[in-house]
């Protein structure tokens, strides 16, 4: 049954060409402008691998969390809810769905920042990794997020709220160690922060070390709270 | 001995009920939607829920699927508390709007949904002959007509035979010849067995059911079949017979 709603979403996909088109190619293009915005390899070289977690992580929590709301409105989720399908059934053929369309999007966006001259002492697969599970987070996020969203409109509006103080805290912008203490207890408990954490000894380091564990075992663990989450707000009834 | 007896058509009653409801209140956001209804459904018969628009039908089909949370009273769907896990694969519901998916094809909602119910091979096949929709398989949802998309949802609604059917509003949209064959479709599942509550605002539709329930707000005015109904009100047409239960005036 999980495999049955993977294999529908991909269905629903297939059939609208512009959507995938998107998915696939965003990350890859924005690398592409962020390279010449910089107009340096070195430069992009310490850049890229955290923003390359961060766009799939972006676009999955928005696309997720459309397509949720878009479930909800059509009246098919309050269907499949009368049915005996598991609430996780559906969530998590959703998150095998949307990861098969991130690893696109992240293998496409990678090659091309490889090919723009990103030039990391780890391995790329490592770097894969943690790409792929910002990209599940992002979808098991969007997924609890649209539980609290009663329109398309109100959905949207928690792109900035989910997404945007994590970018800002994740260190891309300051050092974890060098914001407010406020700031930096807040960065310790974003997951986004561990991401960028492990992403940047990908880039400066051929060896994988404890922190780089940590940071993909934090992903993993954040998006299977998340996905649960959304199993417990996904409601068989309503009042 | 005495109780007994007094019990029997009581438990009779129980017994032929695929569906009982006592006291059924729901109140939506501050407004009472439904007001302490009694109602009560055949076993492998036809029920017609007929009303005007706004009356309570859908939430009272949703009470009995079990996505409405129930206020107070109850409601009892084939022995068991509605709402309950057992009572998710003895069900078929199709909503007024038609529930499905306009970016897939007809067959490929339908076979979706069929793993979703975990109905048997031959299940799919079955349930778009039944709906008529064989030319349409392969096209998509959302290119079909309105009376096409509600046939697509009324099979998803079929597929593992429930016991108990809940059709909101299954014909609106469709043309006379289309409806007939639906009816006729309905006469067949109830005689081989199936119970089935239809909503309908259209009263000519009222004398294809076995039985009718006829609310007005949140009320059922008056639970009874066709032809008594209308003997009743003194009248040979459905809606004369709506029209004078409504307004309250002296029968005959």
């Amino acid at each position: 049954m999980t495999l049955a709603t993977a294999q529908r979403v991909l269905t629903q996909l297939r059939h609208d060409p512009r959507t995938i088109a998107l998915m696939v190619l965003v990350p890859s293009v924005l690398m592409v402008m962020l390279r010449y915005v910089f107009d340096s390899a070195p430069v992009f070289s310490q850049i890229a691998p955290a923003l390359l977690g961060f766009f799939p992580f972006l676009l999955m929590f928005l696309v997720t969390s459309i397509t949720t709301l878009r479930e909800r409105s059509s009246g098919t989720l309050e269907r499949l809810l009368t049915t005996p399908m598991a609430k996780l059934d559906l969530l998590v053929g959703y998150a095998i769905a949307f990861s098969l369309v991130a690893l696109a999007q992240v293998a496409l966006a990678v090659t091309v920042s490889l090919w723009l001259g990103l030039d990391i002492a780890g391995s790329v697969w490592a770097l894969v990794l943690i790409a792929l599970l910002d990209a599940l987070l992002g979808v098991a996020l969007g997924l609890f997020a649209s539980a609290f969203a009663r329109t398309e409109f109100q959905a949207v509006q928690f792109m900035p709220i989910v997404v945007l103080p994590q970018l800002l805290v994740c260190g891309l912008f300051q050092p974890r160690g060098d914001m407010a203490d406020v700031l930096r207890w807040f960065s310790d408990a974003m997951p986004l922060s561990y991401a960028v954490e492990s992403l940047q000894r990908v880039a400066g380091s051929a060896t994988l070390d404890a922190t780089y564990l940590r940071g993909a075992l934090v992903l993993a663990g954040s998006a299977a709270l998340a996905l649960g989450s959304a199993a417990v707000t996904l409601r068989r009834q309503s009042a | 001995m005495l109780d007994i007896q007094r019990s029997l058509p009581r438990f009779n009653h129980m017994i032929n009920s695929a569906l009982i409801s006592s006291a059924l209140t729901i109140a939506r956001g501050g407004t009472t939607v439904l007001d302490g209804i009694d109602v009560h459904v055949h076993h492998a018969a036809i029920t017609g829920v007929l009303g005007p628009s706004g009356c309570g039908k859908t939430t009272l089909m949703r009470a009995i699927v079990g996505t409405q949370r129930i206020t107070s009273g109850t409601m009892t769907v084939l022995g068991r508390a509605a709402g309950d896990p057992s009572l998710r694969s003895a069900i078929g519901y199709a909503s007024q709007q038609a529930s499905v998916y306009d970016d897939l094809t007809v067959l490929q909602n339908i076979r979706y949904f069929a793993s979703a119910v975990r109905a048997p091979d031959g299940d799919v096949n079955r349930v778009i002959d039944q709906v008529d929709l064989r030319a349409f398989a392969d096209r998509l949802t959302g290119r079909l007509s309105g009376g096409q998309r509600s046939r697509v949802s009324l099979a998803i609604a079929l597929l593992g035979s429930p016991r108990l059917l809940v059709l909101d509003e299954p014909t609106v949209g469709l043309d006379p010849v289309l409806r007939e064959d639906l009816w006729s479709l309905f006469a067949r599942l109830a005689s081989a067995g199936m119970t089935l509550l239809v909503s309908s605002h259209v009263m000519d539709e009222a004398e294809r059911c076995d039985e009718l329930l006829l609310m007005r707000d949140g009320r059922v005015l008056t639970q009874d079949t066709p032809g008594a109904l209308m003997q009743r009100t003194g009248t040979d047409r459905m809606d004369a017979a709506f029209l004078r239960l409504i307004s309250g005036k002296p029968t005959g």
